[in-house]
């Protein structure tokens, strides 16, 4: 990777700048932006915010400030495959709680954390808008309803296959 | 040759999360191997959810309803004739005549799981652009004027009338002018605007232009959290469509009048519902709650006039400007200050969970008992959660309740987007009010004082009252609390955290009651 300019901070151009440039460079559209680069590239890392800021005409601050806001971004790579748990209270009313503790076991990893292999993340959610059919669960981008361990462990497989 | 015979099944994503997209493939394969001439269509949810998949034969123009159907069920219902609507364990009659649909009064829903959701064709023909057309001849104030005579008001929670909020941007003489669609819908127990916007986006689009041409605001944005990844595609490609078809644009159906509309991804915060919030993080910003006034319709987005409206709001509008059922008709249709229909969402622990789009005024235990069966478990009632996270648990004894804002709003409860959420005996309600206050913990935005170190403070508290520890005392903490995060919050999020807590000791005291409190 290259190296970082050490009295401005930024870093030539890794593809972050083109992403900056679909939107136009606008500052309203920094969350659009940090969407794709937390997409494209597993993480929003700490040696992006300067490009971006550059890009976008804003403060460090004010970039570093929106991107740990958001609870979709990350400062560190995410496991391969990310499995998202509803947490909420519809999915409670129907052993949600329960479902959290079979899904760990099963995968290895608790919520918050990614699996040692760093194949998978687990991340709780706050409502999947599936809660006739919960407990709900979200591999990647794959909804599941009337969840259970078993099938959320096949997403699973099947996701990290593609 | 014979024309094909029309299969719909359901591509929401509710449907999906249960196999639909399977039920399609098979059927697909299985018909072409048996050499049947079969034309699947792919459909919003009736919303119909233990039904799902739910699959329609459409046969004389009547469409005759399977479900659930299992890909394992697809060889054993094309044996007993699927395609001629014949009998079989999943056989559900002519759909529109299953009673949970039947019973509804669909204004909003109307085309949802009827249409193909982008096909500008089927929207045409079931009523579609009736209103924008009829928009397009009106005066701005016309509109508004039609919008305000039909009540309805803001369904995203706080029930504010919308033609007001239209009528308050239309006497703003700055430009530009912002629609902004609040399509961030976070609570728990909700999912009527994502099936909207993924069985009849275009009934959104139509209201957002309508709502332009009301007010004079030539671009809209439409703020749809990321959890909804189906909605967020299927909004995308019907704004390029309507795009395409001249329904957006400079120019649109030769009006000499322009409106466009921007999607833009929510990241994850629940507090981006919260309208001014949402305006923050439209503008790039942390979702921050602004302090109010001003109101967003004198400045909102960028500082400008902007109406903000839920999913459901704009999307019953081209219903109400098309004359079917019209202004008058749709008033009609509630119980005095709470006009129209709502969209009730059954959640949680329920037989038939399912929208109901009912008027105002049906109780609590007729959408719960009738329309949802009871429990899914089979156990007794014990709790439903009116309006989401942040609205009131409700015992039993409660569930006589009409469903109008001003009848909730009497037993210290809110209807807010019109989820419910079904407990049965099994639930600690302590429990649920801890998760309240942690809830809030996390998704507060930090602006506010009593929010923030409130619902941290509240979280600890009731711990504290699960263990046993000082009960009596901690009760009335909380209690001192919840006052001043209701006096003191700046928005709803902190001023209203306290009404599942205080609903739930209030009617479920013996859940807290580790030591000496009845």
């Amino acid at each position: 990777m290259a190296r970082t300019d050490e009295t401005t901070g930024i870093r030539p151009d890794d593809g972050l700048s083109a992403i900056c440039a679909r939107y136009g460079n606008r500052p309203d559209a920094l969350i659009e932006i940090l969407i794709d680069i937390q997409d494209e590239r597993g993480q929003v890392a700490d040696s992006d915010i300067a490009t971006i800021a550059e890009a976008l005409n804003l403060s460090r601050a004010e970039v570093h400030g929106v991107r740990s806001f958001y609870s979709d971004f990350s400062t560190t790579p995410k496991g391969r495959c990310v499995v998202k748990l509803c947490r909420a209270e519809a999915c409670k009313a129907v052993g949600g709680d329960v479902l959290v503790g079979a899904v760990e076991k099963r995968l290895s990893a608790k919520v918050g954390e990614t699996s040692p292999s760093g194949d998978v993340s687990i991340e709780p959610v706050y409502c999947l808008g599936n809660c006739a059919l919960a407990p709900a669960a979200i591999v990647g981008d794959r909804l599941i309803g009337r969840a259970n361990a078993d099938m959320i462990a096949e997403a699973v497989v099947e996701a990290l296959r593609d | 040759m014979t024309d094909p015979v029309t299969i719909w099944v359901p591509c929401d994503s509710a449907a999906r999360s249960v196999g639909a997209d399977m039920v399609a493939e098979l059927l697909a394969a299985e018909a072409a191997s048996r050499g049947l001439e079969i034309r699947i269509k792919r459909n919003g949810s009736r919303g119909l959810f233990w039904l799902e998949t739910l699959v329609e034969v459409e046969i004389d123009g009547q469409r005759i309803g399977y479900g659930p159907v299992s890909p394992g069920d697809i060889p054993g219902l094309l044996d007993a004739g699927l395609l001629s609507g014949a009998k079989h364990d999943l056989a559900l009659g002519p759909v529109e005549e299953i009673d949970f649909l039947e019973r509804q009064t669909r204004v909003t829903f109307r085309r949802c799981g009827v249409i193909s959701p982008l096909d500008l064709d089927d929207y045409a023909a079931n009523g579609g652009w009736v209103g924008l057309k009829r928009a397009i001849s009106m005066t701005p104030s016309e509109i508004v004027e039609e919008v305000l005579d039909s009540g309805l008001r803001g369904r995203g929670g706080a029930g504010f009338p919308a033609g007001i909020k239209w009528k308050t941007v239309l006497g703003e003489t700055r430009t530009p002018k912002y629609i902004c669609c609040n399509a961030d819908e976070g609570d728990s127990g909700a999912f009527a605007d994502r099936m909207i916007m993924e069985g009849d986006p275009f009934t959104l689009i139509e209201g957002m232009i309508i709502a332009g041409m009301a007010t004079g605001a030539e671009h809209g944005f439409i703020y749809l959290r990321s959890e909804y990844p189906d909605a967020i595609n299927t909004i995308r490609a019907g704004i390029d469509i309507a795009r395409d078809g001249g329904f957006l644009g400079q120019d649109i159906l030769g009006s000499g009048r322009a409106f466009d509309i921007t999607l833009r991804r929510g990241a994850g915060a629940y507090i981006c519902g919260e309208e001014s919030s949402m305006l923050e993080s439209l503008e790039g910003k942390r979702g921050e709650v602004r302090a109010k006034p001003p109101i967003p319709a004198f400045s909102g987005l960028f500082g400008q006039p902007t109406i903000v409206n839920n999913v459901l709001t704009l999307a019953s509008v081209p219903m109400i400007l098309s004359g079917d059922p019209g202004p008058g008709g749709y008033a009609a249709l509630g119980e005095g200050r709470s006009a129209g229909t709502q969209p009730f969402q059954l959640a949680g622990n329920i037989r038939r969970g399912g929208l109901v789009e009912a008027p105002f005024g049906v109780s609590l235990r007729e959408l719960i008992e009738e329309y949802g069966g009871g429990t899914l478990s089979g156990r007794p009632v014990r709790a439903v959660q009116a309006g989401g996270p942040l609205g009131a648990y409700l015992p039993e004894h409660q569930l006589d309740t009409p469903m109008t804002y001003e009848a909730l709003a009497g037993i210290g409860a809110m209807l807010g987007h019109g989820g419910l959420t079904v407990f049965d005996d099994s639930v600690d309600m302590a429990q649920m009010a801890q998760f309240a206050f942690e809830f809030c913990a996390e998704e507060s935005c930090g602006k506010c004082t009593p929010c923030r170190v409130g619902a941290v403070r509240g979280a600890e508290t009731v711990a504290k009252i699960r263990k046993g520890e000082d009960v009596d005392a901690n009760l009335v903490l909380i209690e001192d609390l919840a006052e001043v995060m209701v006096d003191g919050s700046l928005c709803a999020m902190g001023g209203l955290t306290p009404m599942p807590v205080r609903s739930a000791i209030a009617h479920f005291p013996e859940d807290f009651a580790s030591s000496g409190v009845e």
